[in-house]
């Protein structure tokens, strides 16, 4: 609960990933008549309202029909559109699975998917809600970028990447108020790694909305500890930043991933397999949500109670550099 | 080409069928019997598509749902000059882009499919954009009976009359059996017809194997101004081989070297009685 009325702890605040995708769909449907908003009864959660309303030749409705909504996509795309396909994360990623494999990704058609309200941002709605599922799930699909933003410069330069990609992306959203992370790097690149912050002692690599509070921890453990720790926003779950991987494990120093997804098959096991078969021997933790049936809770409660916070990932961090290597 | 000419390929490309699922030793054969006049038709009379401008954004598009009849559609893309002949001679083979279903790595083909309940929202995509940019080509689908049951089918079938496609023609080949049975018996889809209606689509009827009612079916869309185009096509699943006609086993039987010899020779016998 505190974590927000903290106002970032002396980060500017900016808004919902989820409102800087819209706002800048919207700037770029201005000037490019080839982008076409697909919606499923979503335009309200997608923040299109007002895309729709100022460009209603720009704008496909489907009515709540997942699976439709990523085939007619896939048609837009393949007929010379540049399709986005807003859903909200769990139906996307999960009904239409099918077709994100076979009419988007085997098919080649360059759809950006993009699913909002990621992860448990929808919270106390439950798992019927929840997207814990698509990092694993689309890691397991050849020839689809993954990218889970962290702040609202990072979603900005994403979706105009995903505009003009040749690739299919899923770019994971949500709906939180993210405060900026490191505004003096203004560079962004699918599949490079962002560095928030860096430090010799323990490195810290997270995804989408997990950045911010492992900021948090890293700012407390140097303040209190003196304990000085490397942040990444990896926002591109696929294609790995490996060589950025190799950098940040080169000096043995102990890594923690953190991510809003279940643990199984998403950043963090993605990470470990390529370290371990390069053979390092880091102290490694996955930080995510446990294969367990989720606590129920908002976002920060969730997030609280699996650790995924200021608090948890400064006692681990503690925890993982205190230990002596066995 | 003439009526004739018309009727003497679809015996050849029957032929041209049987002939390649003989060497692949695979196939979906009743099904690719079943279609084959369709396709004819398509591409011998009403599609506006050209082996060397084939990425020309006004071509029409077709898109098979049924993509595992592709038997039919590699037979009749070689023929249209899309590919040599010769090389389905490599159909299911290792390394090869003849696949059991059709890839948009073989020359002429639109989408990947292969995977029912697929196709039909594509092409809603593709017909979409037609109408959004104001262009004058079709977009067409071939879909099973068999695959009906599939719930995609009848989210896209809402949003194609949703979206007034009168660009979008669905053919349903008709051959009223899937890999179970009958599929009355396996999942009932009887009235057809009503359903599309009330879905909002313009239905014709028409027999699946007579050349000229499907050339007048398909070429002058559309049915009903503001409609989708649905065309139920009455077809017999393995058609033109009298031991294959109607029987289950074909649905994906590859035959013995007999009754390959005993196809070809049928076949034979009706390109002669054309002649």
């Amino acid at each position: 609960m505190e974590l927000d009325k903290r106002e970032g702890k002396n980060l500017k605040m900016g808004d919902a990933n989820q409102v800087v995708f819209s706002e800048t769909l919207e700037e770029l449907a201005a000037i490019d008549s080839t982008i076409i908003a697909v919606t499923s009864d979503s335009r309200g959660s997608g923040k299109l309202v007002s895309f729709g309303e100022k460009y209603p030749n720009q704008i496909v409705e489907v009515g709540i029909a997942e699976q439709n909504l990523v085939g007619v996509a896939a048609g837009l795309t393949s007929a010379g559109k540049k399709a986005f396909a807003v859903s909200p994360a769990c139906f996307l990623s999960a009904r239409a699975l099918e077709q994100i494999k076979n009419d988007v990704t085997y098919s080649d058609n360059p759809v950006t998917l993009v699913g909002i309200s990621a992860g448990v941002s929808y919270g106390a709605l439950g798992t019927t809600h929840h997207s814990l599922h698509d990092f694993a799930a689309l890691r397991a699909i050849n020839n689809i970028i993954i990218v889970a933003p962290a702040d609202n410069f990072e979603t900005a330069q994403a979706v105009r990447q995903a505009a003009a990609s040749n690739k299919p992306v899923y770019m994971r959203l949500g709906k939180k108020a993210m405060p900026f992370l490191n505004e003096a790097d203004q560079t962004f690149e699918f599949g490079k790694g962002r560095i928030i912050r860096e430090g010799e002692n323990l490195t810290i690599i997270a995804s989408g909305e997990t950045v911010y509070p492992a900021w948090l921890a890293a700012k407390k453990l140097e303040e209190t500890k003196g304990v000085k720790t490397t942040v990444v926003s990896m926002h591109t779950i696929k294609p790995l930043d490996t060589d950025l991987l190799e950098r940040l494990a080169a000096n043995g120093q102990p890594i923690i991933t953190v991510e809003e997804h279940m643990v199984n098959g998403g950043l963090g096991e993605a990470c470990a397999a390529y370290l371990f078969q390069r053979g390092y021997k880091n102290r490694f933790r996955i930080v995510g949500i446990p294969d367990e049936y989720t606590v129920t809770g908002s976002q920060i409660e969730i997030f609280g109670h699996y650790g995924i916070s200021e608090e948890g990932l400064y006692n681990l961090g503690m925890e993982m550099v205190l230990k002596t290597p066995e | 080409m003439t009526n004739q000419e018309l009727r003497l390929k679809s015996v050849v490309l029957r032929k041209n069928i049987l002939k390649y699922i003989y060497i692949a030793k695979a196939g979906h054969t009743g099904g690719s019997l079943s279609c084959i006049d369709i396709l004819n038709v398509l591409y011998n009379k009403v599609l506006n598509v050209d082996p060397k401008d084939f990425k020309n954004p006004n071509r029409d598009r077709y898109i098979q749902s049924k993509g595992h009849c592709v038997e039919a559609l590699f037979v009749t893309l070689a023929d249209r000059g899309f590919f040599p002949e010769s090389d389905l001679e490599t159909l299911c083979a290792y390394q090869s882009h003849y696949i059991g279903h059709p890839t948009k790595k073989v020359h002429g083909v639109e989408q990947n499919t292969g995977a029912l309940g697929h196709g039909l929202s594509i092409c809603v995509g593709e017909a979409i954009a037609a109408k959004l940019d104001d262009k004058r080509h079709r977009v067409f689908t071939l879909l099973g009976d068999g695959e009906l049951p599939e719930g995609s089918n009848w989210e896209a079938f809402l949003s194609a009359s949703h979206y007034k496609l009168d660009n979008l023609y669905a053919i349903l080949d008709n051959n009223k059996q899937q890999i179970t049975g009958n599929n009355k018996e396996v999942m009932n889809t009887d009235s057809v017809r009503d359903k599309l209606q009330s879905f909002g689509w313009a239905v014709k009827e028409v027999d699946g194997h007579n050349l000229e009612q499907l050339e007048e079916a398909l070429k002058n869309g559309p049915f009903e101004e503001g409609k989708p185009n649905f065309i139920i096509a009455h077809t017999i699943k393995g058609k033109g081989v009298s031991f294959m006609e109607g029987s289950l086993k074909w649905h994906h039987g590859v035959p013995t070297e007999e009754q390959y010899a005993l196809a070809q020779s049928e076949l034979n016998t009706a390109e002669a009685l054309i002649h």
